[in-house]
């Protein structure tokens, strides 16, 4: 099964967070890789949507969503810098 | 004039081979959350690890050798999708837990590339799983958990783990990667158990 970028990640992040995150600097907590999410290689969307850093293939975040609810796994990121300006 | 069909449910559901919200489909969609690991079977090792520590292993020639069964059974994919009647061989769990001294209720799947999983000991038990190698009559593929995989065809697919690598039976639950994400820690398809609450 193939990836897909980051981008994937915008509208499920935006509908539980409200902020775009992709263009956010993201950290791995396995390998310490940084940059943005939007690189992050994507799996999914079934059964979740499931992002690896593009360095050591580390789960960063995990994101499962029903019509009615939705969970995040943000485990694999150290850190997330988001510009406010 | 609206015309009302009396007693019409709005399920559709016609088989009752199908549990509740599922579809039927003839395809074998490949579903994953990660690369795809490829295992050489030189290097293939499957590892049962007690709640003590004890550890036994088997490789690929041992793993062969063991008792195995053809069996036909029905796939659900939390989905929505199943599939009926799908041929299998494998070597039953009671090979492996069989003679066992242990007093744990609860087994953590663990597969090649990471993933887990869990469930009760008694679900690996009564002939209701195997370690399955061959599917449909041919080498499992490694898009389908080859070279060999987990099958509790009566739990929801995401437990039935690919690139099987090790069984660890614990005193406490352990919830694996889905299960830790909304997904349902037992997963029971004939009760719709596919989040957290249902």
């Amino acid at each position: 099964m193939t990836h897909t970028d980051g981008n994937l990640l915008a509208g499920p992040l935006r509908a539980i967070l409200g902020v775009d995150l992709t263009t956010a600097q993201g950290t791995c907590d396995g390998c310490g890789a940084r940059g943005p999410i939007a690189s992050a290689l994507v799996y999914g969307p079934e059964p979740g949507l499931v992002a690896r850093c593009p360095s050591c293939e580390n789960v960063l975040l995990r994101i499962v969503q029903t019509a009615d609810r939705a969970w995040l796994d943000l485990r694999g990121l150290t850190s997330i810098e988001v510009a406010l300006a | 004039m609206a015309i009302v069909a009396r007693g019409f449910t709005g399920r559709g559901r016609s088989d009752p081979a199908l549990p509740p919200g599922q579809y039927l489909t003839q395809d074998f969609p490949v579903l994953s959350a990660g690369p795809t690991p490829r295992i050489d079977t030189s290097r293939w090792q499957f590892t049962l690890a007690t709640e003590t520590g004890e550890r036994q292993s088997w490789t690929w020639e041992q793993f062969l050798a063991l008792p195995s069964e053809d069996v036909t059974v029905d796939l659900h994919c939390v989905t929505k999708w199943s599939k009926l009647g799908s041929h299998w061989t494998g070597v039953p769990l009671e090979e492996f837990l069989g003679e066992l001294d242990t007093s744990a209720e609860y087994a953590s799947v663990s597969s090649y590339g990471g993933y887990t999983t869990n469930l009760p000991v008694e679900d690996l038990l009564g002939g209701q799983a195997w370690i399955a190698h061959r599917y449909d009559g041919e080498d499992l593929t490694p898009e389908h958990g080859g070279p060999a995989r987990l099958l509790v065809p009566h739990l929801y697919l995401w437990k039935s783990a690919k690139w099987i690598r090790g069984i660890q039976l614990l005193i406490e639950d352990e919830p694996g990667f889905w299960e830790t994400a909304g997904y349902h820690n037992y997963g029971d398809p004939w009760r719709e158990q596919r989040y957290w609450g249902d």
